[in-house]
């Protein structure tokens, strides 16, 4: 294996859906508009304490930019018929599955950093541990962009195909993610249930590292989010390694 | 060495079997065609030579890096213009070849001189700066074939380059394949124009029903046709098919205005045409004689004579 070369590989496909993703329509509006009309859904003109739900705020947040741009690469160089291209060029799968998430991973971290040094501006935010807010912050993009690259690993060349099941998926993730019913409030199979979801241990993680409180030690949310991405690019290699087995 | 070594490749799409067994050595240096019938497995022959599908079975080969083996350095000595590729018509033309090169790892101003060349020798110069969206289907594929070749690769792999494009482009593209040739890559091209074929090919592969059926130098497989040489004459007036038939013709066939006397022997079919013209009081307007062709040699082989 040419290690240089496939890293290489990996930031110009980076690069590359840089350049072309991240301006287009579903990504600002699955990446952008969705958490912020849920936002003010949720949790406007309603009598909540902003500083104890801001954690999932800033969480549901991450969660949105970080998946959306993986969705769209793959269906939409299929459809326009650069894919195959892609695929001649010196790269391998892995290649490409790691440059689709690393340019969600990016736009993940960006966009969360700017709305967290925005909401500094408004609300007095407690900081109790900077360096977690940062690892969380880069641990929950890379592990949502490889969520984003996974739903966009079935076989389609129709990006509205993968947008429609990536909403039927991020949007019970949300739900079940305590979110907004803090996870301390939970138990019985509600805590059950909210354990399942990745996005509730990135929300324990914020907590941790904003208020210094957490249902969870960090230990064990950075060790179930290491997890939780090596599970997604396996599912994400696996599936499109069979997709460049059947040619589609 | 042999630019591409494929050792019995196969490959099937559920119970379809598109390519049974190919096997191809193509020499370092030469253009090698690789003709076939709409199905017949060259497109998936060309993307598993190439890295892009993963064979059932076999093995490939690209100057002694196997391809699904060690696919990086085997890919590093290719430039693809896929069947079914294009490039990115959200970017520029610059910017499509500049993104090509960083993958090939090209200095960044060894690449942009290349670029500039590239884009001058492929008339588009003045276009650079426009995203590739606002083109025409051959000015795309004349920025395709500037991709896939501003590395100077050793191989380079064409499928269908041609296909669908103005007189102007496929010059264009021809005489790039030429040039790169000369420049010292090996070139891989299929294509439905055996004209082209017969014009730009060293060598040649017939494939049909994922077999390769025949393969040699173009004048080699006109050979094995040798029986079949025709006489194309027109009259000055339309006449019936069958004024031709005599013995020693074994068909005819209008083309346009004219028709194509197929005999094994010339000689039996000129003596045959001056008497018919004589006897119907027919004036002959042109007449030639033609030795077999590979079209010939094409369509026989793949209705399985």
């Amino acid at each position: 294996m040419d290690w240089r070369t496939f890293a290489r590989s990996i930031l110009i496909v980076t690069e590359k859906n840089m350049r072309i993703y991240y301006f287009k329509g579903p990504v600002m509006i699955f990446g952008l508009l969705f958490p912020l009309i849920m936002f003010f859904t949720f949790f406007i003109g309603r009598d909540l304490d902003l500083i104890l739900f801001y954690p999932g705020f800033l969480g549901m947040m991450l969660f949105f930019t970080a998946s959306s741009v993986g969705p769209l690469i793959t269906p939409w160089e299929k459809r326009e018929k650069t894919y195959e291209r892609l695929v001649s060029l010196p790269v391998i799968l892995e290649s490409i599955i790691i440059g689709d998430i690393l340019s969600g991973a990016v736009f993940g971290v960006g966009i969360t950093i700017i709305v967290f040094c925005l909401s500094t501006l408004l609300l007095p935010l407690p900081v109790a541990n900077a360096g977690l807010l940062l690892l969380s912050i880069v641990l929950g993009s890379i592990a949502f962009a490889a969520l984003g690259t996974l739903l966009s690993s079935p076989a389609t060349n129709n990006p509205s195909n993968i947008m429609m099941l990536s909403s039927l998926v991020r949007l019970p993730i949300i739900f079940i993610s305590g979110i907004f019913i803090p996870l301390s409030q939970l138990e019985g199979l509600s805590y059950l249930l909210t354990s399942a979801s990745p996005l509730t241990y990135i929300v324990d993680l914020f907590h941790a590292s904003l208020k210094g409180n957490a249902v969870y030690p960090a230990w064990f949310d950075i060790l179930v989010m290491v997890f939780v991405i090596l599970l997604f690019i396996g599912a994400a290699k696996a599936i499109q390694k069979r997709n460049l087995m059947k040619g589609i | 060495m042999n630019a591409v070594e494929a050792e019995n490749l196969r490959k099937s799409f559920g119970y379809v079997t598109a390519v049974d067994g190919v096997s191809l050595s193509i020499p370092e240096g030469g253009i090698f065609g690789f003709l076939g019938p709409n199905g017949a497995g060259k497109t998936t022959t060309i993307r598993m030579l190439t890295g892009v599908l993963i064979p059932d079975s076999g093995k490939v080969s690209v100057f002694g890096d196997d391809v699904h083996q060690n696919p990086i350095a085997a890919k590093l000595k290719m430039g693809v213009i896929p069947e079914n590729g294009t490039v990115y018509s959200d970017l520029t033309a610059r910017q499509n070849i500049l993104l090509t090169g960083k993958f090939y790892g090209m200095e960044k101003d060894l690449c942009e001189k290349r670029a500039a060349e590239i884009l001058e020798r492929l008339g588009l110069t003045e276009r650079r700066n426009d995203l590739v969206r606002l083109f025409s289907k051959g000015m795309r594929q004349r920025i395709s074939i500037a991709c896939a070749i501003v590395h100077s690769p050793p191989l380079l792999v064409l499928d269908e380059p041609t296909t669908g494009l103005d007189v102007y482009s496929r010059r264009l593209v021809i005489d790039t394949v030429r040039h790169m040739n000369e420049d010292g890559s090996t070139v891989l091209l299929t294509t439905h124009n055996i004209d082209e074929a017969n014009a730009l090919c060293s060598d040649i592969g017939i494939i049909d029903k994922g077999k390769i059926i025949a393969s040699g130098s173009p004048e080699k497989l006109k050979k094995t046709f040798d029986t079949s040489r025709y006489v194309e004459i027109s009259f000055d007036r339309p006449v019936g098919k069958e004024i031709f038939s005599a013995p020693g013709i074994t068909r005819a066939e209008q083309w346009g205005d004219k028709w194509r006397i197929y005999s094994d022997d010339p000689d039996i079919a000129v003596k045959h045409l001056a008497s018919v013209a004589e006897r119907d009081n027919l004036s002959i307007i042109s007449i030639a004689t033609s030795n077999p062709s590979l079209e010939e040699a094409f369509v026989k082989l793949t209705e399985g004579i």
